[in-house]
């Protein structure tokens, strides 16, 4: 993966610089040496690997800041890592830079139960905020599958979703405050216990934006009252045409589930294989839908999904019947990607979003491509809102297969957006999807994205190399071309 | 400001725009303009309305998905929504009255660029919650996009959120994509008569954990309750805590019965149907429920507060600066039309106040309607400080380095 040409001048610095942020962090918090260093080499993205210049790990805010301001002053870039679970090479280090490490950021600081808040450390992970709370009856609705591992912080940077937004949204719908750090150290505060910011959105600008605009040291989320009853569907169907269909007409009929989850049938079988979750193994398409809220509407919806499910041509149909039976359809589902890694040494995982009637076309191309790549493919989608999660299967020790599978989800991706969706639903464009993003964009539309940068992090310190497929510096950015020419940069790095 | 320019497409808007950066020509920008009281007065050069930019372009009802040019009306799209069964779950207020306009006017683009949620924002997110795309032109000249059709997009910063609620100060709306979803079978409204403000606080606050699954809950004082047009509250002859339940028609009966039925303890309760539940909700949603301007209520603010903090908050203000207040957001939205104050001295000095109090609770503070004059003095919106201000000030440089594009609108000097 090119990335960014290393500055020499810092590498050779290496011993000098780790002495000063010595200085800076309490305890062991400065990690220089090889053998610790490589386990911050790569994050979930585990194709792509890259030692770190130093890893520091920060025990609070303050220390964040002294970081930050040292780094801006010596002109050391910034890599921030949460509990490096990024699916898109967001935490990949720089062999220049600084690896910032945000888990020490790990207590609870405040549970207003009556404002329905929780504000923390940017290191606490997505589960910690649900389990914190769970005792009183409230949770926080975001649920990503690495929610055990995966810090608030991150979630943060990839605006991350999980199985249940499409009624309870993403994290930038649960999101009330933030406390960040800017490259030159200065703290600011975003947001607060109230339900709108003041103010730009800075808070939403913010979410999803890859560790590129600034520090996040504190969170405050909004935490929701468990529903009275939640039931759980599982429809099996011959074809994923029927499944799609039956997901449609949900939505037609105004049913907006807590979650509506689809799984073809390699990976139902994975799935089946690795948890025994109950899955009808014989299906080619398996829904699995949650219905929640008050017990007369759970009831109503109940009836009305089952009723669209057999239209459509289930084959199988099932209602759990206890909680301990809802956590188990579910449990095959987030195990997908673990039990569908046991079917080849590696996997590659996509994340595009399509429109959900694109749904049969989409899977029946890619079905298409995994036959003319020769690599197998295993499929789950979060249907309800369009995300599609290919999962590419390969070995990295076979020569050639790592870029087969990399052209081939390229493939898939460029079918997401030719159909009118986008590249990345919730895992992010990283390192792993920047050379896509002119497919998407026009350079007007990056430009304006690399200006919102250019206000939060002017030197351009914060994660280079990510997202965006050209560095442009900001000098060149702020210029007003009032004739509207664009001039030529042969100087700019491309990647 | 005596020129208007009025683009009839896209194109034409970025050369606008692009010629009032190269002669460093400021605009006010418009859609309707019935939101043109809203904000610090705009002094400019030209006037630059969007109203051409119009027309529903994109409706797909099973993607839950609409996408309109910038000024299709308000009325357009709620009619085109109610068609297919659908709605805008944040159910945008129409405050036309609040600035003396008639009702069903206004934008989607106005309403986008005000970030403007109603009653239902506690339960299903605010105006930036369901866009999910736009196309504009900053302040540079220059069009861009972002987003898409889908809800589930990290592809590139979200710059959708970052022109919801900038009043038009870093780039003008063309196109809006924005989420849409099934309007509810049913509705119905449970009132509870003659609560003190602290047993309201805790009624809103266990009715939003309950069983029950309101999708909203307002504190209506007296006089506040008196002005309503649904007589069950008019009439109530004291103050008013409203409850709201939608869903199937099964269901909404159901829960109406239950939550009745755990209301009765604290008094007497009623209940209003479809067509006058939904019309209490507008009234809330708009405002009209504080004085009219000139009827005692020429500076109206809306208090963004930590729910739990509403009441009190609220409560000290009125104590403060006499007037009334209403709530809505199960606390989270204090409506404030404070006494009218003699002097500019008496009015800055209840501003200040006013903020002060709003600040020690945790929340900030809009000026939704007062006076040019006092709009022009007195801060319409939270003022920022230090790296914050800084920061704002950053993002309005990069997308609009020569000032053109509302100037002062949301904050003096920039």
């Amino acid at each position: 993966m090119e990335m960014p040409a290393p500055d020499h001048r810092i590498i050779s610095r290496r011993r000098q610089i780790a002495r000063s942020l010595r200085r800076l962090v309490r305890g062991e918090a400065v990690i220089d040496r090889a053998a610790e260093l490589s386990a911050y080499e790569s994050d979930g993205l585990t194709a792509y690997r890259q030692m770190p210049l130093i890893t520091v790990l920060p025990a609070d805010r303050d220390e964040v800041a002294a970081i930050l301001r040292y780094c801006a002053h010596e002109g050391i870039k910034i890599v921030p890592r949460g509990a490096g679970t990024s699916l898109s090479g967001g935490a990949l280090p720089l062999a220049d830079g600084i690896t910032l490490g945000l888990a020490r950021l790990n207590r609870i600081t405040d549970i207003d139960i009556a404002n329905r808040t929780v504000t923390c450390g940017s290191g606490v992970t997505n589960l910690a905020i649900s389990t914190a709370v769970g005792g009183r009856g409230y949770y926080y609705a975001p649920d990503p599958s690495s929610q055990v591992a995966c810090t608030i912080g991150g979630n943060v940077a990839e605006n991350a979703g999980g199985v249940h937004c499409l009624k309870y949204g993403l994290t930038t719908n649960n999101l009330l405050a933030l406390e960040l750090v800017l490259m030159g150290g200065e703290v600011v505060r975003l947001g607060g216990k109230q339900f709108d910011a003041a103010g730009l959105d800075l808070l939403g600008a913010m979410t999803g934006s890859e560790g590129l605009l600034a520090i996040v040291t504190e969170v405050t989320v909004r935490i929701l009252k468990t529903p009275a009853r939640a039931v759980a569907f599982l429809a099996g169907f011959d074809s994923l045409e029927n499944a799609a269909r039956c997901v449609s007409e949900v939505i037609a009929a105004g049913i907006i589930p807590a979650a509506m989850e689809m799984m073809d049938g390699p990976a139902i079988r994975a799935a089946e294989a690795y948890i025994g979750a109950g899955y009808p193994t014989e299906a080619e398409a398996l829904l699995i839908i949650e219905a929640d809220g008050p017990q007369a509407e759970v009831a109503a919806a109940s009836a009305r999904i089952e009723a669209i499910a057999r239209r459509a041509g289930a084959t199988t149909f099932r209602v759990s019947g206890s909680e301990a039976e809802r956590l188990a359809f579910w449990a095959g589902r987030k195990a997908a990607f673990p039990a569908v890694g046991r079917l080849a040494p590696d996997y590659y995982c996509m994340d595009g979003t399509i429109p959900r009637a694109s749904l049969p076309l989409v899977l029946g191309r890619i079905s298409e491509m995994s036959r003319r790549y020769g690599l197998a493919v295993a499929n789950v989608f979060h249907a309800g809102d369009g995300n599609l999660h290919p999962l590419i299967l390969y070995d990295a020790n076979k020569d050639g297969e790592l870029r087969q599978a990399e052209e081939f989800g390229t493939e898939i991706l460029r079918l997401c957006v030719e159909v009118g969706g986008v590249l990345t639903g919730e895992h992010g464009v990283g390192v792993e999807k920047r050379h896509l993003m002119a497919e998407v964009f026009t350079e007007d539309d990056l430009k304006h994205q690399q200006r919102l940068k250019c206000a939060f992090d002017p030197d351009g310190l914060l994660n280079p190399g990510k997202v965006f497929p050209t560095l442009h510096r900001c000098a060149e950015l702020g210029r007003l071309h009032v004739h509207g020419g664009q001039l030529p940069h042969p100087e700019l790095e491309r990647f | 400001m005596d020129r208007l320019i009025e683009p009839l497409d896209e194109d034409g808007l970025r050369a606008a725009i692009a010629e009032a950066a190269a002669d460093r020509r400021t605009l006010a920008v418009s859609g309707h303009g019935t939101k043109a009281g809203l904000g610090r007065p705009v002094e400019a050069q030209a006037h630059l309305s969007v109203a051409r930019l119009s027309g529903i372009n994109h409706y797909a009802p099973g993607e839950l998905v609409m996408e309109a040019g910038a000024a299709t009306p308000m009325a357009e799209i709620e009619t085109a929504l109610a068609e297919a069964g659908q709605q805008l779950a944040f159910e945008p207020p129409d405050l036309g009255p609040l600035y003396g306009q008639p009702i069903g006017g206004g934008t989607i683009g106005g309403v986008i660029a005000c970030n403007l949620s109603g009653p239902r924002r506690p339960f299903a997110g605010a105006a930036r919650d369901h866009v999910l795309g736009i196309r504009a032109v900053s302040g540079r000249g220059e069009v861009f996009a972002s987003g898409g059709r889908v809800v589930k997009n990290v592809t590139g910063y979200d710059m959708s959120k970052l022109l919801t609620g900038s009043y038009g100060t870093l780039a003008v709306l063309s196109l809006v994509t924005f989420k849409v979803l099934p309007r509810a079978a049913a509705t119905r409204t449970v009132l509870l008569f003659g609560e003190t403000p602290a047993d309201a606080a805790a009624t809103m606050e266990g009715a939003v954990d309950g069983p029950w699954d309101i999708s909203a809950a307002a504190y209506l004082p007296q006089l506040a309750g008196a002005r309503s047009g649904v007589d069950d509250v008019a009439q109530a002859g004291g103050p008013v805590t409203a409850l709201r339940l939608e869903g199937s028609r099964q269901g909404v009966r159901e829960r109406t019965v239950a939550l009745r039925a755990a209301l009765a303890r604290s008094g007497e309760t009623g209940e209003l149907h479809a067509t006058r539940s939904r019309a209490l909700w507008a009234e809330v949603g708009a405002g009209v429920l504080l004085p009219k301007a000139g009827a005692g209520g020429d500076m109206l603010w809306r208090l963004s507060l930590p729910p739990a903090q509403g009441i009190a908050g609220g409560g000290r203000i009125q104590q403060a600066l006499g007037g009334e207040v209403a709530f809505d957001w199960a606390g989270g939205l204090v409506w404030c039309a404070p006494a009218p104050a003699e002097t500019p001295e008496a009015i800055d000095a209840g501003a200040a106040m006013l903020r002060r109090i709003t600040n020690e609770h945790g929340g900030h503070a809009t000026l939704m309607r007062a006076p040019e004059a006092v709009r022009a003095r007195v801060p319409v919106f939270q003022p920022e400080e230090g790296a914050l201000a800084a920061l704002t000030r950053r993002v309005k440089e990069n997308f609009d380095p020569r000032g053109v594009l509302n100037p002062g609108r949301m904050f003096e000097g920039l």
